[in-house]
């Protein structure tokens, strides 16, 4: 294959990805709205277009029309950038995560991955740590002290959980044997998938996805009733738009990931069943994969609105006391599993 | 000395939460095919029972006079000032009639004292919510928007004869 054929492919894939992902996170504002409404027996967002499906568009496009306010006692290079570094590391993340097997079209083959790298869950772990910085950045370049605090917490609180993340990573890792997203999806063929096989792995790493991503029962860093909005209170127009994608582009990313490492990516064991072989099959996995992380993005909004927010001193306790302990029995639990079953 | 139990001491499964968790994940689930209960306001109107207290009005008979004798008691209770009324005679039986009669709206508390002070139930409260005026001139209701036919409040009338 020549450059300009990689070239030409890999530019459509980041096209179809960045657009399916944009879509999926302005929709999961929507059905945000529309989950809390419906748990609160309200009706939500109906106005905007047939049900109100058009609310995310009017929402992105009144930020546009807003003024950007700049704090003076901000650091202004860094207060611009801190929510395109939020962006571009929850977008860059994608460009592992496989969303179906390799794939012939037109006498044409190829995988429906961004970059088939050899390295995957390394790369999704550097990337899910810059996130750190661009949340850091945004409290402390604001000059202001509320988001100087929900920073300071934001960058603890990750931390934390990122020792634990990368312990329940390592079980799946010595279940695939390799870093690529692609083999480990391949090692849960048919009911194999390691949710079943480690559950404590599968809790501590979905627990981890949702301090990483700052979400209910975590989001200390913009708790609203101590920090007014926490890190991005001094942030208007785009720029706050800028964070709020992040956010739920990372509860998307967060999602895939669960979804590849521990419920079969895009393995459909209705496909082995049925015998099911060509375009058809390949269609029915890429489906079972959105399936699998639309299940994933509404139990997090679902989680939003039932739990209340941890203290601060519990959200350490638990990440240090419970969670890291917990994810080193997962890995003594896996290594026996593979000396018993030889797996 | 071994340390007291105290109530907020959890046991085992409520250490762990995910029971917890799981009990109030379901509560919402459960919540979330209920019933709304969001009224979907300027298509879809709240319409309200006979002991709500919305604007007062006078009461206006089927032969297009009004009920009120002018005796001025509505105004001596109201509490904010908000009604005034100038008698006047008539050649009917009840001899006088309010020549003038408003209710200031921006004063108006929605107590509801002049209808219970009323003699004749010539002035009760309706149903009406729905109070919008652009300046003070337009916020104080002369005869002209106060009087409504009797048909429309029997309900009212009746609430007050039950009740009152």
């Amino acid at each position: 294959m020549d450059i300009w054929s990689i070239v030409i492919e890999t530019s459509i894939k980041i096209f179809v990805v960045v657009n399916v992902l944009l879509l999926t996170v302005s929709y999961s504002v929507y059905f945000e709205r529309k989950i809390s409404a419906w748990a609160q027996n309200r009706i939500g967002p109906n106005r905007v277009g047939w049900l109100g499906l058009l609310q995310p568009f009017a929402d992105v496009f009144k930020l546009l029309l807003k003024e950007d306010i700049v704090p003076d006692k901000s650091n202004k290079a860094i207060h611009a950038l801190a929510p395109f570094l939020a962006l571009f590391v929850a977008f860059s993340t994608y460009a592992v995560i496989p969303i179906g097997p390799e794939m012939t079209l037109f006498g044409y083959t190829f995988s429906l991955v961004v970059a088939d790298v050899g390295i995957g869950i390394l790369y999704v772990l550097a990337m899910t740590s810059l996130g750190v910085y661009a949340i850091t950045f945004a409290g402390w370049s604001s000059g202001s002290k509320y988001s100087l605090l929900g920073g300071i917490r934001s960058a603890a609180q990750m931390i934390s959980y990122e020792v634990s993340m990368g312990f329940s990573i390592a079980g799946v890792i010595m279940f695939s044997e390799s870093l690529n997203m692609n083999v480990i999806v391949q090692s849960q063929a048919g009911w194999m998938w390691n949710a079943i096989l480690q559950p404590i792995g599968f809790i501590t790493f979905v627990v981890a996805a949702f301090a990483e991503t700052n979400r209910m029962p975590f989001d200390l860093p913009e708790a609203e009733p101590e920090l007014v909005g926490g890190y991005h209170t001094e942030y208007s127009s785009m720029k706050f738009a800028g964070f709020f994608l992040a956010e739920y582009a990372n509860m998307a990313i967060a999602s895939a990931l669960i979804v590849t490492l521990y419920l079969g990516g895009w393995q459909n064991p209705l496909v082995d069943i049925f015998g099911i072989t060509g375009i058809t099959a390949t269609l029915m996995q890429i489906g079972a994969f959105l399936v699998k992380v639309l299940a994933l993005l509404f139990f997090f909004i679902w989680v939003r609105w039932s739990l209340p927010r941890f203290r601060y001193d519990q959200l350490m306790d638990l990440g240090w006391k419970v969670m890291f302990p917990l994810s080193l029995i997962n890995i003594v639990w896996v290594a026996a599993l593979i000396m018993i079953f030889n797996l | 000395m071994p340390q007291k139990k105290r109530s907020k001491d959890l046991n085992f499964l409520e250490k762990i939460y995910l029971p917890e968790i799981f009990n109030g994940l379901m509560l919402t689930l459960k919540n979330m095919f209920r019933p709304n209960v969001t009224m979907q306001y300027p298509e879809q109107k709240f319409i309200p029972p006979a002991s709500y207290r919305g604007r007062p009005v006078l009461v206006k008979e089927n032969d297009d006079t009004e009920r009120c004798v002018a005796c001025g008691l509505c105004s001596r209770v109201c509490p904010a000032l908000a009604i005034e009324v100038q008698p006047d005679e008539t050649a009917l039986e009840k001899e006088r009639f309010p020549k003038l009669f408003e209710i200031n709206m921006l004063r108006c508390i929605f107590c509801g004292f002049c209808e219970e002070v009323c003699p004749e139930e010539a002035i009760v409260m309706s149903k009406d919510y729905e109070l919008v005026y652009t300046n003070r001139e337009d916020a104080i209701y002369g005869k002209d928007k106060l009087l409504v036919p009797v048909e429309e409040l029997s309900d009212r009338l009746e609430f007050l004869r039950n009740f009152k």
